[in-house]
């Protein structure tokens, strides 16, 4: 099933996918631009841990000039960072490179800690898609990616839907696709990660304890390119969705 | 642990002027290649959150870890501090400053969070700021806040350009040079006028 977290007739609800509309909880439809899209997410009790990986696909890695990880690069985002399907996300002013990345999104679903690869999918409760915005003018080398370029307010679109984990058969082979104002600009399959999930699942819990609601974004393949005011850009995994953002 | 600290907690890498001339000439070579311009923050995540007077859990491959005392400022609002309280920045030691520390700064409990929140007043003169740290009741290290790369107010400023902190929210100022390294058993108090103190005693990871 696909659920989303919507705001109609201004109260926030969920939602799940039917028919190419939303059916409400109250078993109204409403078609999809009739809402405002909020992250696909259930608020959690303490702030949620958003982990994302950087240079996790090799062709992506090469494009960037560096060469494949030896384990996870990985950063920490934080939940102000997150906005919805259908919303709009700022270019700062005078900057040169701004690019989309598009990425699977893990979503927790149960309290992992010293989980074994075998037994990763367990604790994943569902799949969504982001589209995590970075601004490569400031990119400096502390702590790189540092957050002014990865955590920016509203750059990082997610939804629009949360996908229940068993609908996903094999979330390792999942075509994505990034199209800017309608062209297809970026093209890859999640079968080309280095770090796949089990993996990913089984390092993070070996020091971390994962709670559900925690995030994993899963890295992006090659393809980015740089976004301008008014460009629309659709970030799109097979199986989980299409995630619509403006640049403003 | 104070319940105005209900948000994301971030850390502030070479806040500290002394941190900067550690490191010397190496802010200018690879993989560095210049000194920060932006505020280097990080994110301590909310499985690392330890309250006064919790265990800390060391894993038993983690000799040692450091000890980084600090306070942080804490929000009300977006653009309006709340106050301030102790946290203990525990880290793993590790020398390259050059990708994200996740694997050394987000380890289960590895943030003590004080539970006395000082209120922002005109009183409060955060350049005054003195934090001691004992290991065992032994002062290991004064931590001075007269010495910022960036006050608090210009910190929180440069960090609103193109992130909002919003209520419940904290921002560590940073952590001096000299931080004291602490084993299994060692119990850590950091303490400040007006912010208490904030103990916590490192006990090895259950198996």
């Amino acid at each position: 099933m696909k659920h989303a977290r919507i705001v109609h007739e201004g109260v926030a609800q969920h939602a799940i996918e039917r028919d190419g509309q939303l059916l409400l909880d109250d078993t109204r439809f409403v078609p999809f631009d009739a809402v405002t899209w909020l992250p696909p997410l259930a608020d959690t009790r303490l702030p949620r841990t958003i982990l994302a990986l950087g240079l996790n696909y090799a062709d992506h890695a090469k494009e960037l000039a560096f060469k494949a990880p030896e384990e996870p690069l990985v950063f920490l985002k934080s939940p102000s960072a997150l906005t919805g399907h259908r919303q709009k996300t700022r270019r700062p002013a005078g900057v040169e490179f701004m690019h989309y990345e598009c990425e699977l999104t893990v979503i927790i679903g149960r309290q992992a800690k010293k989980v074994k690869r075998d037994d990763a999918y367990d604790f994943v409760a569902g799949y969504t898609v982001a589209n995590d915005y970075a601004v490569r003018d400031y990119l400096e080398n502390w702590y790189r990616p540092n957050l002014r370029v990865k955590n920016r307010d509203g750059a990082t679109p997610i939804g629009p839907w949360f996908v229940d984990a068993g609908d996903i058969a094999d979330p390792m082979a999942l075509a994505l696709s990034t199209t800017v104002n309608g062209t297809l600009t970026q093209s890859g399959s999640t079968k080309d990660m280095i770090f796949d999930v089990p993996f990913l699942i089984e390092y993070f819990s070996s020091f971390m304890t994962l709670r559900p609601g925690d995030l994993i974004l899963t890295g992006t393949p090659d393809g980015v390119v740089d976004c301008r005011p008014g460009d629309v850009v659709v970030t799109e995994i097979e199986g989980v969705g299409a995630l619509m953002n403006t640049i403003e | 642990m104070s319940d105005a600290v209900t948000g994301t907690v971030f850390g502030t890498l070479l806040n500290f002027r002394g941190e900067l001339e550690a490191l010397g000439g190496k802010v200018n070579e690879p993989p560095y290649q210049a000194p920060p311009k932006a505020p280097v923050l990080y994110i301590k995540p909310a499985n690392t959150w330890s309250a006064d007077g919790a265990e800390i859990p060391v894993p038993a491959n983690v000799p040692q870890v450091e000890v980084g005392a600090t306070i942080a400022m804490v929000m009300k609002a977006p653009g309006e501090v709340a106050g301030f309280v102790l946290m203990n920045d525990i880290s793993v030691p590790h020398a390259s400053l050059f990708r994200p520390p996740v694997k050394y700064k987000c380890l289960d409990g590895f943030l003590g969070v004080g539970g006395t929140l000082l209120a922002l007043s005109e009183a409060v003169d955060p350049t005054k700021f003195v934090v001691a740290v004992r290991v065992n009741g032994v002062l290991k290290q004064s931590v001075a806040f007269n010495n910022l790369v960036r006050d608090p107010a210009r910190l929180l400023a440069d960090v609103s350009e193109f992130m909002t902190l919003g209520a419940g929210d904290a921002l560590m100022l940073g952590c001096d040079v000299g931080r004291p390294l602490a084993r299994v058993g060692d119990r850590i108090e950091i303490s400040a006028p007006g912010m208490g103190s904030l103990s916590n005693t490192l006990a090895a990871e259950a198996a």
